[in-house]
């Protein structure tokens, strides 16, 4: 079974038409792939649906405009893969 | 319908929140100034207004599903199809369905009907926000009132 690296790098290359050999853990999906609020819906959704989880956009997004977290927390893709294990593990967790 | 004024949607036909699902109404009007120019001689209703009444087919549903917490705002238009003309005077049966609900943002699938044969289908994606003012929230109320938003589901 793929990494979870693995997985989202792969949804954001076929979803943004970005190379995946350009893809690398510590990529800032806003900043380094130039991927904007719009697509990054289509990669939430494709996320949502391959996990079987809710990525909680509105409350990263929230974090970030009232200074509590940085984009980076969310958006370097290491640290949203990061997030992305601990919803899976919390849904099977509850399950 | 009043074209100018984008009141696409005329009557809520049926209207599943649990099953996230609606059935709308749209009668098109057999006269509109959008008609003189979309075309002289051969009036037709233009393919971005039947994707706008999929779009607001689509929000009644959101508006419904959300409890008219949220404002559902269109964002993205995906494998739009115009499969036949819509002309005036016809009568739409449009349906959407609600095929994911993410943070912060909504997908949907809808289709258009003529006489029960598909004119149009689309994927929508919508963001949600919150009404940005009173105005807004006062204004789709009245639009929900006008087209017969069965108020159970907004206050059960």
């Amino acid at each position: 079974m793929s990494s979870t690296f693995d997985q989202v790098a792969t949804i954001i290359a076929e979803t943004c038409d970005i190379p995946r050999d350009t893809i690398t853990p510590d990529s800032h999906a806003i900043d380094d792939l130039g991927i904007d609020s719009l697509d990054f819906l289509d990669i939430a959704f494709a996320i949502d649906k391959q996990f079987g989880i809710k990525l909680p956009l509105e409350k990263w997004t929230q974090e970030v405009n009232d200074g509590k977290a940085t984009t980076e927390q969310y958006f370097v893709l290491k640290n949203l893969c990061a997030r992305i294990d601990e919803l899976v593990a919390a849904k099977g967790a509850s399950a | 319908m009043q074209l100018e004024y984008f009141h696409m949607i005329d009557r809520i036909v049926d209207l599943k929140v649990d099953e996230k699902t609606i059935v709308v109404e749209a009668q098109v009007p057999k006269e509109s100034t959008v008609f003189e120019g979309h075309f002289p001689g051969y009036p037709l209703m233009p393919g971005v207004l039947l994707i706008e009444s999929m779009a607001q087919a689509s929000g009644f549903l959101l508006l419904g599903v959300l409890k008219f917490e949220r404002m559902p705002i269109l964002a993205a238009v995906k494998e739009a199809k115009v499969r036949g003309s819509v002309f005036p005077g016809d009568l739409m049966s449009i349906e959407a369905s609600l095929t994911h609900e993410g943070s912060g943002y909504a997908m949907t699938e809808a289709k258009i009907r003529v006489g029960g044969k598909i004119r149009a289908n689309s994927s929508l994606t919508f963001t949600l926000i919150p009404f940005p003012n009173a105005d807004m929230r006062g204004y789709m109320a009245k639009v929900a009132e006008r087209v017969g938003f069965p108020q159970q589901v907004v206050s059960p």
